[in-house]
Protein backbone atom coordinates (compact mmCIF):
# COMPACT_ATOMS: atom_id res chain seq x y z
CA UNK A 1 0.00 0.00 0.00
CA UNK A 2 1.37 3.40 -1.01
CA UNK A 3 0.72 6.34 1.28
CA UNK A 4 1.34 10.03 1.12
CA UNK A 5 0.57 12.93 3.43
CA UNK A 6 -0.10 16.21 1.70
CA UNK A 7 -1.33 19.73 2.32
CA UNK A 8 -3.77 20.94 -0.30
CA UNK A 9 -4.20 24.67 -0.66
CA UNK A 10 -7.35 25.59 -2.51
CA UNK A 11 -7.68 29.08 -4.01
CA UNK A 12 -10.84 30.89 -2.88
CA UNK A 13 -12.65 30.17 -6.15
CA UNK A 14 -12.21 26.42 -5.72
CA UNK A 15 -13.43 25.92 -2.17
CA UNK A 16 -16.90 25.01 -3.32
CA UNK A 17 -15.81 22.42 -5.88
CA UNK A 18 -16.18 18.73 -4.99
CA UNK A 19 -12.58 17.91 -5.88
CA UNK A 20 -11.99 15.47 -3.05
CA UNK A 21 -15.06 13.52 -4.02
CA UNK A 22 -13.57 13.11 -7.51
CA UNK A 23 -10.29 11.89 -6.04
CA UNK A 24 -12.22 9.10 -4.43
CA UNK A 25 -14.60 8.27 -7.25
CA UNK A 26 -12.49 8.77 -10.37
CA UNK A 27 -9.01 8.07 -9.03
CA UNK A 28 -9.89 5.35 -6.48
CA UNK A 29 -7.86 6.96 -3.74
CA UNK A 30 -8.56 6.27 -0.10
CA UNK A 31 -8.36 9.55 1.72
CA UNK A 32 -8.14 10.37 5.37
CA UNK A 33 -8.63 14.05 6.17
CA UNK A 34 -6.40 14.99 9.08
CA UNK A 35 -7.15 18.69 9.27
CA UNK A 36 -9.34 21.04 7.29
CA UNK A 37 -9.94 24.74 7.20
CA UNK A 38 -12.41 25.72 4.54
CA UNK A 39 -14.32 28.96 4.60
CA UNK A 40 -16.36 29.82 1.50
CA UNK A 41 -14.82 32.75 -0.31
CA UNK A 42 -11.42 32.28 1.33
CA UNK A 43 -8.39 30.13 0.63
CA UNK A 44 -8.95 26.61 1.95
CA UNK A 45 -6.49 24.15 3.44
CA UNK A 46 -6.77 20.40 3.72
CA UNK A 47 -4.23 18.15 5.35
CA UNK A 48 -4.77 14.56 4.34
CA UNK A 49 -3.33 11.15 3.98
CA UNK A 50 -3.90 9.52 0.60
CA UNK A 51 -3.45 5.85 -0.06
CA UNK A 52 -3.78 3.48 -2.97
CA UNK A 53 -2.07 0.27 -4.05
CA UNK A 54 0.37 2.22 -6.21
CA UNK A 55 2.23 5.49 -5.97
CA UNK A 56 1.40 6.13 -9.61
CA UNK A 57 -2.31 6.22 -8.84
CA UNK A 58 -1.70 8.75 -6.07
CA UNK A 59 0.35 10.93 -8.42
CA UNK A 60 -2.40 10.83 -11.07
CA UNK A 61 -4.87 12.07 -8.47
CA UNK A 62 -2.56 14.82 -7.33
CA UNK A 63 -1.94 15.86 -10.95
CA UNK A 64 -5.68 16.16 -11.40
CA UNK A 65 -5.82 18.53 -8.39
CA UNK A 66 -2.90 20.57 -9.68
CA UNK A 67 -4.58 20.91 -13.07
CA UNK A 68 -7.47 22.58 -11.27
CA UNK A 69 -5.24 25.10 -9.55
CA UNK A 70 -4.81 23.35 -6.21
CA UNK A 71 -1.40 23.82 -4.67
CA UNK A 72 -0.09 20.45 -3.49
CA UNK A 73 2.59 20.41 -0.83
CA UNK A 74 4.15 17.33 0.66
CA UNK A 75 3.75 17.16 4.38
CA UNK A 76 7.34 17.39 5.49
CA UNK A 77 6.82 17.99 9.19
CA UNK A 78 6.15 15.64 12.01
CA UNK A 79 5.99 15.52 15.77
CA UNK A 80 9.15 14.41 17.50
CA UNK A 81 9.56 13.59 21.18
CA UNK A 82 12.86 14.19 22.92
CA UNK A 83 13.18 10.98 24.92
CA UNK A 84 15.92 12.44 27.10
CA UNK A 85 13.86 15.30 28.40
CA UNK A 86 10.44 13.58 28.44
CA UNK A 87 9.47 12.70 32.02
CA UNK A 88 6.54 10.44 31.06
CA UNK A 89 4.06 12.65 32.91
CA UNK A 90 1.33 12.05 30.34
CA UNK A 91 0.07 15.65 30.15
CA UNK A 92 0.23 15.50 26.33
CA UNK A 93 -2.08 12.49 26.17
CA UNK A 94 -4.93 14.60 27.52
CA UNK A 95 -5.03 16.74 24.38
CA UNK A 96 -4.25 14.02 21.85
CA UNK A 97 -7.69 13.32 20.43
CA UNK A 98 -6.36 10.91 17.79
CA UNK A 99 -4.75 8.73 20.51
CA UNK A 100 -1.35 8.91 18.84
CA UNK A 101 0.10 9.71 22.26
CA UNK A 102 -0.83 7.28 24.98
CA UNK A 103 0.26 6.30 28.46
CA UNK A 104 -1.02 3.36 30.46
CA UNK A 105 -0.33 0.52 32.88
CA UNK A 106 1.86 -1.21 33.73
CA UNK A 107 4.96 0.82 32.84
CA UNK A 108 3.33 4.25 32.35
CA UNK A 109 5.85 5.22 29.69
CA UNK A 110 4.69 7.58 26.97
CA UNK A 111 4.04 5.88 23.64
CA UNK A 112 3.77 7.67 20.30
CA UNK A 113 2.12 6.10 17.27
CA UNK A 114 3.16 8.30 14.37
CA UNK A 115 0.59 6.72 12.06
CA UNK A 116 -2.25 8.06 14.20
CA UNK A 117 -0.86 11.59 14.52
CA UNK A 118 -2.97 14.19 12.74
CA UNK A 119 -0.45 16.97 13.38
CA UNK A 120 -2.84 19.14 15.35
CA UNK A 121 0.17 20.20 17.44
CA UNK A 122 -1.89 20.63 20.62
CA UNK A 123 0.64 18.46 22.46
CA UNK A 124 3.48 20.89 21.76
CA UNK A 125 2.22 23.53 24.17
CA UNK A 126 0.69 20.97 26.54
CA UNK A 127 4.09 19.41 27.28
CA UNK A 128 5.43 20.82 30.56
CA UNK A 129 9.05 19.98 29.79
CA UNK A 130 8.85 21.23 26.20
CA UNK A 131 9.96 17.84 24.95
CA UNK A 132 7.66 17.76 21.91
CA UNK A 133 8.77 19.59 18.80
CA UNK A 134 7.51 19.95 15.27
CA UNK A 135 10.36 19.04 12.95
CA UNK A 136 10.52 19.67 9.21
CA UNK B 1 3.93 -4.43 66.92
CA UNK B 2 7.32 -3.20 65.75
CA UNK B 3 9.29 -0.09 66.57
CA UNK B 4 11.31 2.00 64.17
CA UNK B 5 14.43 1.05 66.15
CA UNK B 6 13.66 -2.65 65.64
CA UNK B 7 13.09 -2.11 61.94
CA UNK B 8 16.41 -0.24 61.69
CA UNK B 9 18.17 -3.19 63.36
CA UNK B 10 16.70 -5.48 60.71
CA UNK B 11 17.78 -3.06 57.96
CA UNK B 12 21.34 -3.05 59.31
CA UNK B 13 21.40 -6.86 59.43
CA UNK B 14 20.06 -7.02 55.89
CA UNK B 15 16.92 -8.79 57.10
CA UNK B 16 14.30 -6.11 56.54
CA UNK B 17 11.39 -6.95 54.25
CA UNK B 18 10.76 -3.93 52.06
CA UNK B 19 8.01 -3.62 49.45
CA UNK B 20 6.86 -0.71 47.32
CA UNK B 21 3.32 0.60 47.88
CA UNK B 22 2.31 -1.13 44.63
CA UNK B 23 3.88 -4.45 45.64
CA UNK B 24 2.29 -4.44 49.10
CA UNK B 25 -1.16 -4.24 47.51
CA UNK B 26 -0.45 -7.45 45.59
CA UNK B 27 1.09 -9.04 48.68
CA UNK B 28 -2.03 -8.23 50.72
CA UNK B 29 -4.33 -9.62 48.02
CA UNK B 30 -2.52 -12.95 48.23
CA UNK B 31 -1.70 -13.14 51.94
CA UNK B 32 -4.02 -10.75 53.73
CA UNK B 33 -3.39 -7.57 55.72
CA UNK B 34 -2.40 -9.52 58.88
CA UNK B 35 0.50 -11.02 56.95
CA UNK B 36 1.57 -7.54 55.88
CA UNK B 37 1.65 -6.45 59.54
CA UNK B 38 3.65 -9.52 60.50
CA UNK B 39 6.06 -9.91 57.62
CA UNK B 40 6.62 -6.51 56.02
CA UNK B 41 8.86 -3.94 57.70
CA UNK B 42 8.84 -0.99 55.34
CA UNK B 43 6.71 0.17 52.41
CA UNK B 44 8.21 2.71 50.02
CA UNK B 45 5.94 5.38 48.56
CA UNK B 46 6.74 7.98 45.92
CA UNK B 47 5.55 10.78 43.73
CA UNK B 48 7.00 12.84 40.89
CA UNK B 49 4.85 15.86 40.24
CA UNK B 50 4.86 19.57 39.53
CA UNK B 51 5.28 21.35 42.84
CA UNK B 52 5.23 25.12 42.50
CA UNK B 53 6.02 25.81 46.13
CA UNK B 54 9.65 24.82 45.71
CA UNK B 55 12.94 26.65 45.71
CA UNK B 56 16.49 26.71 46.97
CA UNK B 57 18.57 28.66 49.47
CA UNK B 58 22.02 29.56 48.17
CA UNK B 59 25.06 31.20 49.71
CA UNK B 60 27.51 32.56 47.15
CA UNK B 61 30.49 33.41 49.35
CA UNK B 62 32.01 36.91 49.50
CA UNK B 63 33.69 38.83 46.69
CA UNK B 64 36.55 41.23 47.33
CA UNK B 65 35.65 43.98 48.04
CA UNK B 66 32.43 42.49 49.38
CA UNK B 67 28.88 43.34 48.36
CA UNK B 68 25.62 43.23 50.28
CA UNK B 69 23.42 42.07 47.42
CA UNK B 70 19.96 43.61 47.33
CA UNK B 71 18.92 42.95 43.73
CA UNK B 72 19.97 39.52 42.50
CA UNK B 73 19.61 37.83 39.11
CA UNK B 74 20.51 34.23 38.34
CA UNK B 75 20.52 33.63 34.58
CA UNK B 76 18.30 36.74 34.44
CA UNK B 77 15.79 35.28 36.91
CA UNK B 78 15.25 37.46 40.01
CA UNK B 79 16.20 35.85 43.31
CA UNK B 80 15.29 37.17 46.75
CA UNK B 81 17.53 40.00 47.98
CA UNK B 82 16.11 40.42 51.46
CA UNK B 83 18.45 38.09 53.33
CA UNK B 84 22.04 38.61 54.52
CA UNK B 85 24.71 39.91 52.13
CA UNK B 86 25.28 36.86 49.95
CA UNK B 87 22.35 34.63 50.86
CA UNK B 88 19.38 34.23 48.56
CA UNK B 89 16.32 32.14 47.88
CA UNK B 90 15.46 31.26 44.30
CA UNK B 91 11.82 30.29 43.87
CA UNK B 92 10.68 27.81 41.20
CA UNK B 93 7.98 30.04 39.72
CA UNK B 94 10.03 33.24 39.36
CA UNK B 95 10.34 34.07 35.63
CA UNK B 96 13.28 35.27 33.57
CA UNK B 97 13.21 39.02 32.87
CA UNK B 98 14.14 38.42 29.23
CA UNK B 99 12.55 35.05 28.45
CA UNK B 100 9.42 35.14 30.58
CA UNK B 101 7.89 31.77 31.44
CA UNK B 102 10.19 29.88 29.07
CA UNK B 103 12.88 29.96 31.78
CA UNK B 104 12.36 30.41 35.48
CA UNK B 105 13.70 29.71 38.93
CA UNK B 106 12.95 26.01 38.43
CA UNK B 107 15.24 26.02 35.39
CA UNK B 108 18.00 27.74 37.38
CA UNK B 109 17.72 24.97 39.99
CA UNK B 110 17.76 22.25 37.32
CA UNK B 111 20.79 23.86 35.63
CA UNK B 112 22.58 24.08 38.98
CA UNK B 113 21.95 20.38 39.60
CA UNK B 114 23.10 19.62 36.04
CA UNK B 115 26.42 21.29 36.90
CA UNK B 116 25.98 24.10 34.37
CA UNK B 117 27.50 27.54 35.00
CA UNK B 118 24.97 30.12 36.20
CA UNK B 119 25.38 33.85 35.61
CA UNK B 120 25.04 35.90 38.78
CA UNK B 121 24.36 39.63 38.53
CA UNK B 122 23.74 41.65 41.65
CA UNK B 123 23.60 45.26 42.73
CA UNK B 124 23.67 47.06 46.03
CA UNK B 125 23.46 50.65 47.30
CA UNK B 126 26.86 50.01 48.94
CA UNK B 127 27.55 50.34 52.67
CA UNK B 128 30.61 51.18 54.75
CA UNK B 129 31.24 47.50 55.41
CA UNK B 130 30.10 46.26 51.98
CA UNK B 131 31.42 48.91 49.57
CA UNK B 132 30.90 47.03 46.27
CA UNK B 133 27.84 48.19 44.34
CA UNK B 134 27.65 45.67 41.53
CA UNK B 135 28.95 42.30 40.52
CA UNK B 136 28.72 40.02 37.50
CA UNK B 137 30.20 36.56 37.76
CA UNK B 138 29.55 32.88 37.12
CA UNK B 139 29.02 30.09 39.62
CA UNK B 140 28.25 26.41 39.71
CA UNK B 141 26.73 24.12 42.30
CA UNK B 142 30.24 23.11 43.37
CA UNK B 143 31.63 26.63 43.58
CA UNK B 144 29.15 28.03 46.11
CA UNK B 145 28.97 27.38 49.85
CA UNK B 146 25.48 26.10 50.47
CA UNK B 147 22.75 25.10 48.05
CA UNK B 148 19.78 23.35 49.52
CA UNK B 149 16.30 22.81 48.33
CA UNK B 150 13.67 24.06 50.74
CA UNK B 151 10.17 23.47 49.44
CA UNK B 152 7.44 24.98 51.63
CA UNK B 153 4.68 22.78 50.20
CA UNK B 154 5.17 19.44 48.48
CA UNK B 155 3.51 16.07 48.07
CA UNK B 156 -0.11 17.08 48.52
CA UNK B 157 -2.16 14.33 50.08
CA UNK B 158 -4.62 13.81 47.24
CA UNK B 159 -5.52 16.50 44.70
CA UNK B 160 -8.42 17.54 42.49
CA UNK B 161 -9.24 16.21 39.06
CA UNK B 162 -9.66 19.10 36.61
CA UNK B 163 -12.11 19.64 33.76
CA UNK B 164 -13.25 22.65 31.74
CA UNK B 165 -16.95 23.14 31.01
CA UNK B 166 -16.48 26.39 29.09
CA UNK B 167 -16.43 26.74 25.30
CA UNK B 168 -12.76 27.68 25.14
CA UNK B 169 -9.48 25.83 25.62
CA UNK B 170 -7.96 26.90 28.93
CA UNK B 171 -4.35 26.54 30.03
CA UNK B 172 -3.96 25.87 33.73
CA UNK B 173 -1.51 24.43 36.23
CA UNK B 174 -3.55 21.27 35.68
CA UNK B 175 -2.48 21.30 32.03
CA UNK B 176 -4.37 22.13 28.84
CA UNK B 177 -8.08 21.59 29.43
CA UNK B 178 -10.21 21.12 26.35
CA UNK B 179 -13.64 22.80 26.09
CA UNK B 180 -16.93 21.11 27.03
CA UNK B 181 -15.15 18.61 29.28
CA UNK B 182 -13.01 17.33 26.39
CA UNK B 183 -10.53 15.91 28.89
CA UNK B 184 -9.82 15.55 32.59
CA UNK B 185 -6.43 15.73 34.28
CA UNK B 186 -5.30 14.46 37.66
CA UNK B 187 -2.12 14.84 39.62
CA UNK B 188 -1.27 12.35 42.32
CA UNK B 189 0.39 8.96 42.14
CA UNK B 190 -2.62 7.36 43.87
CA UNK B 191 -1.85 4.23 45.86
CA UNK B 192 1.87 4.97 45.51
CA UNK B 193 1.58 8.51 46.93
CA UNK B 194 3.33 9.14 50.29
CA UNK B 195 0.68 10.84 52.43
CA UNK B 196 -2.11 8.63 51.07
CA UNK B 197 -0.30 5.66 52.67
CA UNK B 198 -0.12 7.30 56.09
CA UNK B 199 -3.40 9.21 56.08
CA UNK B 200 -3.23 10.36 59.72
CA UNK B 201 0.53 11.12 59.70
CA UNK B 202 1.39 8.47 62.27
CA UNK B 203 4.92 7.96 60.93
CA UNK B 204 5.62 10.98 58.73
CA UNK B 205 6.63 14.14 60.56
CA UNK B 206 9.39 16.65 61.11
CA UNK B 207 12.72 14.93 60.69
CA UNK B 208 11.51 12.01 58.57
CA UNK B 209 14.33 11.08 56.21
CA UNK B 210 13.16 10.86 52.60
CA UNK B 211 14.29 10.48 49.01
CA UNK B 212 14.35 14.00 47.58
CA UNK B 213 15.22 14.83 43.99
CA UNK B 214 17.50 11.84 43.68
CA UNK B 215 19.33 12.54 46.95
CA UNK B 216 18.54 12.50 50.63
CA UNK B 217 16.16 14.97 52.19
CA UNK B 218 14.07 15.46 55.29
CA UNK B 219 10.57 16.55 56.15
CA UNK B 220 11.21 19.98 57.64
CA UNK B 221 7.79 21.10 58.79
CA UNK B 222 4.13 20.80 57.96
CA UNK B 223 3.67 22.09 54.42
CA UNK B 224 1.89 25.39 53.83
CA UNK B 225 -1.88 25.01 53.47
CA UNK B 226 -1.62 21.73 55.43
CA UNK B 227 -5.28 20.88 55.89
CA UNK B 228 -5.70 17.68 57.92
CA UNK B 229 -9.39 18.34 58.56
CA UNK B 230 -10.38 17.91 54.90
CA UNK B 231 -13.24 15.48 54.21
CA UNK B 232 -12.23 11.85 54.42
CA UNK B 233 -13.78 8.56 53.38
CA UNK B 234 -14.30 5.73 55.90
CA UNK B 235 -10.79 4.40 55.34
CA UNK B 236 -9.35 7.76 56.40
CA UNK B 237 -8.30 8.84 52.93
CA UNK B 238 -9.01 12.53 52.27
CA UNK B 239 -11.10 13.30 49.20
CA UNK B 240 -9.28 16.57 48.52
CA UNK B 241 -5.85 18.10 48.92
CA UNK B 242 -5.33 17.66 52.68
CA UNK B 243 -1.93 17.16 54.30
CA UNK B 244 1.22 18.66 52.81
CA UNK B 245 4.84 18.71 53.85
CA UNK B 246 7.75 21.11 53.69
CA UNK B 247 10.94 19.33 52.66
CA UNK B 248 14.62 20.15 52.75
CA UNK B 249 17.68 18.56 51.20
CA UNK B 250 21.13 19.24 49.82
CA UNK B 251 21.03 20.07 46.10
CA UNK B 252 24.40 18.37 45.83
CA UNK B 253 23.59 14.73 45.41
CA UNK B 254 20.35 15.40 43.59
CA UNK B 255 19.91 14.61 39.91
CA UNK B 256 18.02 16.14 37.01
CA UNK B 257 16.37 12.77 36.56
CA UNK B 258 14.30 13.53 39.66
CA UNK B 259 14.29 17.32 39.73
CA UNK B 260 13.03 18.89 36.53
CA UNK B 261 11.94 22.35 35.47
CA UNK B 262 8.71 22.75 33.54
CA UNK B 263 6.58 25.41 31.93
CA UNK B 264 2.81 25.30 31.90
CA UNK B 265 1.55 27.34 28.95
CA UNK B 266 -0.07 30.67 29.89
CA UNK B 267 0.62 29.83 33.53
CA UNK B 268 4.29 29.81 34.38
CA UNK B 269 7.26 27.77 35.45
CA UNK B 270 7.29 25.07 38.08
CA UNK B 271 9.50 22.31 39.38
CA UNK B 272 8.82 18.59 39.07
CA UNK B 273 10.08 17.13 42.33
CA UNK B 274 10.69 13.46 42.99
CA UNK B 275 9.87 12.45 46.55
CA UNK B 276 10.03 9.02 48.13
CA UNK B 277 8.92 8.34 51.69
CA UNK B 278 9.55 5.08 53.57
CA UNK B 279 6.67 4.03 55.79
CA UNK B 280 7.34 1.67 58.68
CA UNK B 281 4.68 -1.01 59.09
CA UNK B 282 4.46 -0.67 62.88
CA UNK B 283 1.22 -2.55 63.44
CA UNK B 284 -1.98 -3.74 61.81
CA UNK B 285 -3.37 -0.24 61.47
CA UNK B 286 -0.30 0.90 59.49
CA UNK B 287 -0.52 -2.33 57.47
CA UNK B 288 -4.09 -1.46 56.57
CA UNK B 289 -3.06 2.08 55.59
CA UNK B 290 -0.21 1.02 53.30
CA UNK B 291 -2.47 -1.50 51.55
CA UNK B 292 -4.70 1.30 50.23
CA UNK B 293 -5.64 0.70 46.59
CA UNK B 294 -6.36 3.14 43.76
CA UNK B 295 -10.05 2.20 43.80
CA UNK B 296 -10.29 3.25 47.47
CA UNK B 297 -8.84 6.69 46.84
CA UNK B 298 -11.51 9.15 45.78
CA UNK B 299 -11.12 12.69 44.54
CA UNK B 300 -13.42 15.46 43.38
CA UNK B 301 -13.73 16.67 39.80
CA UNK B 302 -13.65 20.45 39.60
CA UNK B 303 -14.47 22.86 36.82
CA UNK B 304 -11.31 24.90 36.30
CA UNK B 305 -13.08 27.36 33.98
CA UNK B 306 -14.62 28.84 37.14
CA UNK B 307 -12.11 31.44 38.27
CA UNK B 308 -13.22 31.46 41.90
CA UNK B 309 -11.77 30.14 45.16
CA UNK B 310 -14.56 27.61 45.53
CA UNK B 311 -15.33 25.70 42.41
CA UNK B 312 -18.32 23.40 42.19
CA UNK B 313 -17.52 19.69 42.49
CA UNK B 314 -19.01 17.97 39.45
CA UNK B 315 -18.45 14.40 40.57
CA UNK B 316 -16.34 12.06 42.66
CA UNK B 317 -14.08 9.56 40.94
CA UNK B 318 -11.49 7.11 42.18
CA UNK B 319 -7.95 6.64 40.94
CA UNK B 320 -8.66 3.27 39.35
CA UNK B 321 -11.18 5.02 37.12
CA UNK B 322 -8.78 7.89 36.44
CA UNK B 323 -5.99 5.46 35.60
CA UNK B 324 -8.21 3.55 33.16
CA UNK B 325 -7.98 6.49 30.74
CA UNK B 326 -11.67 7.35 30.86
CA UNK B 327 -14.21 8.59 33.39
CA UNK B 328 -17.88 9.31 33.03
CA UNK B 329 -19.41 12.58 34.22
CA UNK B 330 -23.03 13.53 33.63
CA UNK B 331 -23.30 10.68 31.12
CA UNK B 332 -20.35 11.92 29.11
CA UNK B 333 -17.25 9.78 28.61
CA UNK B 334 -14.15 11.87 29.20
CA UNK B 335 -10.53 11.01 28.44
CA UNK B 336 -8.23 11.30 31.44
CA UNK B 337 -4.56 12.17 31.56
CA UNK B 338 -2.09 12.19 34.43
CA UNK B 339 0.16 15.18 35.11
CA UNK B 340 2.54 13.57 37.54
CA UNK B 341 4.78 10.84 36.20
CA UNK B 342 3.86 7.43 37.53
CA UNK B 343 6.82 5.89 35.68
CA UNK B 344 9.18 8.10 37.69
CA UNK B 345 7.26 7.51 40.92
CA UNK B 346 7.58 3.74 40.42
CA UNK B 347 11.29 4.18 39.79
CA UNK B 348 11.72 6.26 42.98
CA UNK B 349 9.82 3.70 45.08
CA UNK B 350 12.08 0.98 43.64
CA UNK B 351 15.27 2.97 44.21
CA UNK B 352 14.36 3.81 47.81
CA UNK B 353 13.50 0.16 48.40
CA UNK B 354 16.93 -0.77 47.07
CA UNK B 355 18.67 1.72 49.36
CA UNK B 356 16.88 0.29 52.40
CA UNK B 357 17.45 -3.35 51.41
CA UNK B 358 21.15 -2.57 50.91
CA UNK B 359 21.32 -1.03 54.39
CA UNK B 360 22.23 2.41 53.00
CA UNK B 361 19.09 4.13 54.23
CA UNK B 362 17.56 3.74 57.68
CA UNK B 363 14.32 5.15 58.99
CA UNK B 364 13.99 8.06 61.38
CA UNK B 365 11.60 8.63 64.22
CA UNK B 366 9.76 11.90 63.53
CA UNK B 367 10.70 14.60 66.03
CA UNK B 368 7.19 16.00 65.89
CA UNK B 369 4.20 14.73 63.95
CA UNK B 370 2.47 16.74 61.23
CA UNK B 371 -0.50 18.52 62.85
CA UNK B 372 -3.68 16.46 62.85
CA UNK B 373 -6.05 19.30 63.54
CA UNK B 374 -5.36 22.59 61.92
CA UNK B 375 -7.84 24.74 60.08
CA UNK B 376 -6.79 26.05 56.69
CA UNK B 377 -8.12 29.60 56.43
CA UNK B 378 -8.92 31.57 53.29
CA UNK B 379 -7.80 35.17 52.70
CA UNK B 380 -10.60 37.68 53.08
CA UNK B 381 -10.40 41.19 51.74
CA UNK B 382 -11.04 43.38 54.79
CA UNK B 383 -10.07 46.62 56.48
CA UNK B 384 -7.81 46.93 59.56
CA UNK B 385 -10.78 47.13 61.95
CA UNK B 386 -12.45 44.01 60.53
CA UNK B 387 -9.84 41.46 61.63
CA UNK B 388 -11.70 38.56 63.30
CA UNK B 389 -10.97 37.92 66.97
CA UNK B 390 -8.97 34.71 67.30
CA UNK B 391 -10.32 31.87 69.35
CA UNK B 392 -8.11 30.35 71.98
CA UNK B 393 -5.53 28.14 70.39
CA UNK B 394 -5.04 24.57 71.35
CA UNK B 395 -1.58 23.78 72.62
CA UNK B 396 -0.01 20.59 71.34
Amino acid sequence: MAKKRVILIFPAALTEEALVYKLVRDYQLAINILRAKITPGEEGRLVMEISNSTEKAIERGLDYLRSHGVLVEELGHEIRIDQDSCIDCGACTGVCLSDALSISAPDWKLKFDKEKCILCELCVSACPTRSIKVVF
Amino acid sequence: MKTIAQINERIKKGEAVVLTADEVVEFAEKNGVEAVAKEVDVVTTATFGAMCSSGAFLNFGHADPPIRMTKILLNDVPAYGGLAAVDTYIGATECSLSEGIKYGGAHVIEDLVAGKPIKLEATSPGTDCYPRREITTYLTLDSINQAYLYNPRNAYQNYSCAVNTSDKVIHTYMGTLLPRMGNATYATSGQLSPLLNDPYYRTIGMGTRIFLGGGIGYVAWEGTQHNPLANRTENGVPTAGAGTMAVIGNLRGMSTEFLRAATFTNYGTTLYVGIGVPIPVLDEEMARFVCVRDEEIVTNVYDYSVGRRSRPSLAQVNYKELRSGQIEIQGKKIRTAPLSSLAKAQKIADLLKGWIVDGKFTLTEPIMGLPKSRVNTPLDIIGPDEIPVEEEEEIG
